[in-house]
């Protein structure tokens, strides 16, 4: 994939797969340890020790129309290039955390790219679930700069009434992570 | 500065529009979003169908994403659904033909015929 915000939108489909009604999504620029870490916990119906053993093997996959997955064998592919790594772990009917780790400087690591479209989408993907989206950075002076985007925010100020799909209300939330993310200078 | 406060505006905006168009069954835009779709380029394809709609004002027009459709090598695939009419299947679509798709497909029930997946397999 061109970029890891397109993992995240591929990997998070995995969550509201799993019926999760909220998915955490962690995302941390550390200069000072030059480190990218994406982290992505959900409270979905989990894997069983079986299925987690497995996951990472393209043959391996819960969807039934063909016998391949490959959302997280590429994201696993990504890391190794970029000396990370991908820890999976995970709890039936607890839910499942998947932590993407990236040298962030690394000459091959793909840029995160537009984390605003990824977030559009995956609204418009399941309304029904919660999304709370935090951006750190951690910059070469060691100041900490956060970002932080709540659905269900979101959803208290709109009531039950108008869903989060609504035209206006996704321009709302593109405006609002597009300057959310330029204020803290996240997100290459 | 983006505040949750403008969200009330929003709100009430919203309000007074949505009751109309609550019990239409009108078009159906399904973009496919599963691994294949995603590498393809398909998450521009979904938000320019979006913003199109909004544009113009398609109120009844609904737009969706769906998992993988099964011809991983068309995608990024797009399906229209047009109420008492057969689904359309459009393949390896990008924003320039989504926007064609959009205007005369959905909005003039022109379906585009070269975009289709009966044309790609000529």
């Amino acid at each position: 994939m061109k970029e890891l915000s397109l993992h995240i939108l591929d990997l998070v489909q995995n969550s509201i797969a799993a019926e999760a009604t909220l998915v955490e999504l962690s995302i941390e620029e550390d200069f000072i340890k030059d480190l990218l870490t994406i982290d992505i916990v959900d409270n979905g119906k989990g894997m069983s020790k079986e299925f987690l053993q497995k996951v990472k093997d393209p043959f391996v996959t819960s969807r039934t129309t063909r016998r391949v997955g490959l959302g997280v064998p590429l994201m696993l592919a990504a890391c190794k290039q970029c000396d990370g790594d991908l820890e999976i772990s995970s709890e039936l009917n607890v839910g499942t955390r998947l932590k993407a780790y990236f040298k962030h400087s690394h000459i091959d690591r793909v840029p995160l790219g537009n984390m605003v479209e990824t977030m559009i989408s995956l609204i418009l993907c399941s309304t029904y679930t919660d999304y709370l989206y935090k951006h750190y950075i951690i910059s070469k002076a060691a100041e900490t700069f956060e970002f932080c985007f709540d659905t269900r925010e979101v959803k208290q100020v709109l009531g039950d009434d108008i869903a989060l799909s609504e035209p206006d209300v996704l321009n709302w939330i593109k405006d609002y992570i597009t300057e959310g993310l330029s204020n803290i200078g996240g997100g290459v | 500065m983006k505040s949750i406060k403008e969200l009330e505006e929003i709100r009430k905006k919203t309000l007074d529009t949505i009751n109309i168009r609550r019990d239409r069954t009108g078009t159906r835009i399904v973009v496919g979003m599963a691994t294949c779709g995603i590498a393809a380029g398909a998450r521009p394809v979904l938000l320019t169908v979006m913003d199109e709609v909004k544009k113009n004002n398609l109120s009844d027009v609904a737009v969706a994403q769906t998992g993988c459709i099964g011809m991983c090598r068309l995608e990024p695939l797009v399906e229209v659904y047009r109420p008492g009419e057969d689904k359309v299947t459009y393949v390896k679509v990008t924003s320039a033909k989504a926007l064609r798709i959009v205007n005369e497909h959905v909005m003039q029930g022109k379906i585009v015929d070269e975009y289709t997946i009966g044309a790609e397999d000529k």
